[in-house]
């Protein structure tokens, strides 16, 4: 019964109430907006390599290591020589190895050389391996295989003839058209930069950038020399590569083999360890952003304890009356209360709601703009607790006017002075 | 004769310790289905008394029984239960909760009482029924007007309402705190015509308080509360007998 008084209360002084539920929903919005896009970005990232147990690279920073070779970002400016590799690669507690070349570019996608490997022992998310949609892998230096956000944003079928730029720019003025790819196959669906990539296979690579420097059709001594290469198959140079062990056990000791290697000066980089480390770069903006939206939240919750308390002082004869039919002092204050709670829990749902409509629009755009692959999914039970506290923390405010309404009712008794 | 429905017995009272008594009342015995007449300037502590007798508030001494029930001797939230109850109330003006509509002010009361909701669905047939009689009774058989918001009556309406409100489920007590004061001299007749004949067949014990001592005629007995509150002053500061 009180808690009908306290909805019809409430119809009764619409605007107020529906703008305070406004700014309460739009405080959790942020609220559980910044955590939602702190964990699925961490998740994304988490997601996109699995099974590595190192990625080797010239020396650098491990996060910069990390970042430029697996996620994409940024660019590695030094390369390591075959020899290095092929030395780390033929040691005993080594597995697998997918060499990584990267550097040039397709129409602002990143293009990959690697080997056949790749696609054998390359794991993301949960130990899933890639998958192709349509098409083979690729077989020699004339194949290439997209990613399947590069197929769709730029409609390509297999088949299809591309030519791949110089840099990682969106234009680029060095175009490497004397060797183009044919399209052997398109990924599946990933969810990681890998949907963002074009692979070819490290010879293709090198092919394309011998044609380059030795500009293949006014020289003819060029072509002669960029034959001989092409029959040699050995690349020159990797931009990385990455390791898989025989045993989990030996991580450290080959991290320290490799970064004591005599050849070159090299970097090994637990994946990780890696990722701990960029998490605690971004920590700090992470925790400051939460703070911002807890303030908001504090402010959303505020501007509903002034909408009810500044209500209370024309509410006192309402208070007398019902007092005189029978209504106990506590019952004047549940009523209070029990407005500051569905408020609360009004704007927490429709929060909640903005939330998942947001997400829902806004991850194609999240995706092709940042990267950041956002799955929606069911509220965590994280974001659940923040919720909880949200609500407790305006039913807590509600206290407030429930005791002020108390106090007066029990002064006021019947009689009312307006 | 049945026992009284209202006892009064040497009741003092005052709002706080040090401040200074209001209530002195020797003695007040009101009879069942007694229509009473209480008359006295506004401030007297006319409000006060009937504050005690709704429960609200405890005298600091003396015996108050309504209904046989010492009043004295219940703790809070037994005499908000005994008033929910036993007693309808009707106010000056302004009675009725703005965001409900008529028929939901009227049903009000079976919300805190279990025992009005009882009586008033045997009486109706249903709560809701009961209601539409009580206001029909009072002449507000309009459908369209029961379904209205309470505030966009007229005062007379309002006032036909509160009455309706403070008689469902037939509590055995009607306290009147100058109901007709807000209304002209055509409406306050035709409002005490309908409040007497529904405390008739309720068997309904009626204390109408008034300043205007014209009414005093219509009723079985008039009690001057400056003769009966041996209290010298008023909580306002005003001698008491003023009037």
């Amino acid at each position: 019964m009180i808690a009908r008084l306290s909805i019809k209360s409430l119809r009764n002084r619409k605007v107020t109430a529906s703008l305070t539920v406004l700014s309460i929903a739009l405080s959790v919005l942020l609220l559980l907006g910044v955590e939602r896009i702190r964990h699925e970005s961490r998740e994304s990232f988490a997601a996109t390599i699995s099974g590595t147990d190192l990625v080797v690279g010239a020396r650098t920073s491990p996060v910069h290591l990390l970042l430029s070779v697996v996620f994409h970002i940024g660019n590695v400016t030094n390369n390591i020589g075959w020899e290095s590799y092929r030395a780390i690669a033929g040691r005993p507690e080594v597995a697998w190895t997918i060499p990584l070349s990267l550097g040039d570019s397709h129409r602002g996608f990143r293009v990959l050389g690697t080997s056949a490997d790749y696609f054998e022992h390359f794991r993301f998310a949960r130990d899933r391996r890639l998958e192709l949609a349509r098409g083979r892998v690729f077989d020699d230096e004339h194949d290439t295989v997209l990613g399947a956000d590069v197929a769709e944003a730029l409609k390509y079928q297999v088949g299809n003839s591309i030519v791949i730029a110089h840099g990682a720019g969106e234009v680029s003025f060095a175009q490497h058209d004397q060797h183009p790819f044919r399209i052997a196959g398109i990924l599946t669906r990933t969810g990681t930069p890998v949907d963002r990539t074009v692979h070819v296979s490290l010879a293709g690579l090198d092919a394309v950038h011998e044609d380059a420097s030795y500009g293949a059709d006014s020289d003819p001594l060029a072509a002669i020399i960029r034959e001989k290469h092409q029959t040699s198959a050995t690349p020159r140079a990797i931009t990385a590569f990455l390791v898989g062990l025989k045993s989990r056990g030996t991580v450290l000791s080959m991290q320290r083999r490799v970064n004591e290697y005599p050849g070159e000066p090299l970097t090994a980089v637990l994946p990780g360890v890696a990722l701990q480390e960029v998490w605690e770069i971004t920590g700090v903006v992470e925790k400051s952003l939460f703070a911002v939206s807890v303030l908001v939240v504090v402010v959303g919750l505020s501007g509903m304890l002034v909408a009810l308390l500044t209500s209370l002082g024309e509410r006192r004869r309402e208070m007398a009356i019902l007092r005189s039919l029978g209504a106990r002092p506590a019952q004047v204050f549940a009523l209070i209360l029990g407005e500051a709670g569905f408020l609360t829990v009004a704007g927490v749902l429709v929060g909640i709601a903005a939330l998942y409509a947001g997400l829902f629009a806004g991850r194609t755009w999240l995706e092709s703009r940042f990267g950041l692959f956002i799955t929606v999914s069911w509220p965590s039970a994280h974001e659940l607790g923040l919720v909880a506290v949200v609500a407790a923390a305006g039913i807590l405010i509600g206290l407030l006017p429930a005791y002020r309404s108390y106090r007066y009712s029990l002064a006021d008794g019947m009689t009312v002075r307006i | 004769m049945s026992a009284p429905v209202v006892e009064l017995s040497n009741v003092r009272f005052s709002w706080s310790v040090d401040s200074p008594i209001v209530i002195d009342i020797e003695a007040l015995c009101i009879a069942n289905a007694e229509r009473i007449f209480l008359r006295g300037p506004s401030g007297s502590g006319k409000s006060t008394l009937l504050s005690l007798l709704a429960g609200i508030s405890r005298p600091n001494e003396g015996r108050l029984q309504v209904l046989g029930q010492d009043m004295a001797t219940l703790g809070g939230a037994a005499r908000d239960r005994f008033r929910a109850d036993h007693i309808g109330f009707i106010f000056q003006m302004f009675n009725l909760i703005p965001y409900l509509s008529v028929l939901e002010n009227v049903c009000l009361p079976c919300a805190f009482s279990e025992r009005r909701l009882a009586r008033a669905t045997k009486s109706g047939g249903s709560l809701q029924a009961e209601a539409v009689r009580l206001l029909a009774h009072l002449g507000m058989a309009d459908g369209e007007l029961q379904s209205r918001t309470a505030t966009d009556l007229s005062v007379g309406q309002q006032q036909r309402v509160a009455a309706a409100r403070a008689l469902i489920g037939a509590p055995e007590l009607l306290i009147a705190d100058e109901p007709t004061s807000s209304l002209d001299e055509d409406r306050r007749a035709a409002f005490l015509d309908l409040l007497f004949r529904e405390c008739e067949l309720g068997q309904i014990t009626l204390i109408f308080v008034s300043h205007d001592a014209s009414l005093g005629s219509l009723f079985d007995r008039v009690v001057s509360f400056a003769e009966i509150n041996r209290a010298g002053t008023s909580w306002l500061g005003k001698p008491a007998g003023l009037s």
